[in-house]
């Protein structure tokens, strides 16, 4: 169970790394929009959400009421719905009280680490070493954003921009390779997500949401169907 | 900020933590139906083209070769086989470089 648990470690540290960043930003941008470095560090022990998080600043600067940040913040949180549905598939069975536990660690990349390993069931300890190094990193470096964030290079931090989205593509990929159905499922939800976005259809959170699931949902029935083909057509073979 | 905005973080935290936690404690140990743990193990792949795209492109607000860049690095750094690190700090220092000379 320990080895389980520092395994985790390590393959939470490639998130606690992509978190420097962005967390380091989050703690800056918070100092820029008035929030004292207690009040900043707070969202991110109890919160711990980072796009939420981005977006609440930009509502706070925009002098938003704080009801609507809270329906917000659900909104763009209701995809972690998803994700801990599918996650819960994978996992080793567990007391609820622990689950709940590790579930608050549940974050879009430590989700992304537990979700797509190789392993066919992911033991309890693994998950806690994944999640607390992720949310150790993600708590210490917004303090320090807010203390030194500022007195970084401005070039440095507009590069730091990219952190998140690199770390998602540094997840999908090796997945992709060798599996066309992971290769539609993200393209198609991609495709979809561009679609809604141009057309301004919907808010971020509902646009994730939509489709994550749709694409999920496309691609689950064309490969069912095709199975089933499969399936026929090799009785036809048999008969004949 | 004073103490509203304690309230509000109250309120964040909540809305935050219920979508984490129900699905994992009360699913556990229900069978469910073929087709939905099936749709249920597309979910990873799926969201992570949701959450890359099209953010990535307009990253930077009014540039978009800056995402463009972003983009073409990771992806080929992941390509040829770097792990999570590698192509988070490798895209930021290309982009830092692309921003120091610009």
């Amino acid at each position: 169970m320990k080895n389980q648990f520092i395994a985790g470690l390590k393959a939470g540290l490639s998130i606690a790394i992509g978190y420097f960043p962005i967390a380091l930003t989050f703690g800056l941008l918070a100092k820029t929009t008035g929030l004292s470095l207690m009040e900043a560090t707070a969202m991110s022990i109890f919160v711990y959400a980072g796009a939420a998080q981005y977006i609440s600043l930009n509502l706070i600067s925009f002098g938003v009421d704080p009801v609507t940040i809270v329906i917000n913040t659900f909104i763009v949180n209701i995809r972690h719905f998803l994700m801990t549905a599918s996650l819960n598939e994978k996992m080793h069975r567990a007391p609820k009280w622990v689950k709940a536990i590790y579930s608050f660690g549940i974050t879009d990349e430590s989700f992304s680490v537990l979700a797509t390993g190789k392993e066919e069931k992911i033991p309890t300890a693994y998950a806690f070493g994944v999640t607390i190094i992720a949310y150790g990193s993600w708590v210490i470096f917004t303090a320090a954003g807010h203390v030194v964030g500022a007195n970084l290079p401005e070039f440095l931090q507009v590069a730091m921009s990219i952190a998140l989205y690199a770390m998602f593509i540094g997840l999908l990929v090796p997945a992709m390779k060798g599996n066309r159905k992971v290769v539609m499922l993200a393209a198609l939800a991609a495709v979809i997500h561009c679609i809604i976005y141009i057309g301004e259809l919907l808010s971020t959170g509902w646009a994730i949401l939509v489709s994550t699931l749709g694409s999920a949902i496309l691609i689950e029935i064309i490969y069912a169907r095709r199975s089933k083909n499969a399936t026929v057509m090799f009785k036809e073979k048999e008969e004949s | 900020m004073g103490p509203t905005y304690w309230w509000m973080l109250f309120g964040m935290a909540l809305v935050t933590y219920i979508p984490r936690m129900v699905p994992l404690t009360f699913l556990d140990g229900k069978e469910l139906p073929p087709i939905v743990s099936g749709v249920l193990s597309n979910i990873p792949y799926a969201v992570l083209g949701a959450l890359i795209f099209p953010a990535i492109i307009f990253v930077q607000e009014g540039n978009i070769l800056f995402g463009i860049i972003g983009v073409a690095t990771a992806f080929l750094i992941a390509i040829l086989g770097g792990g999570v690190m590698p192509v988070v700090l490798g895209t930021i220092g290309v982009l830092a470089i692309y921003s120091f000379f610009m």
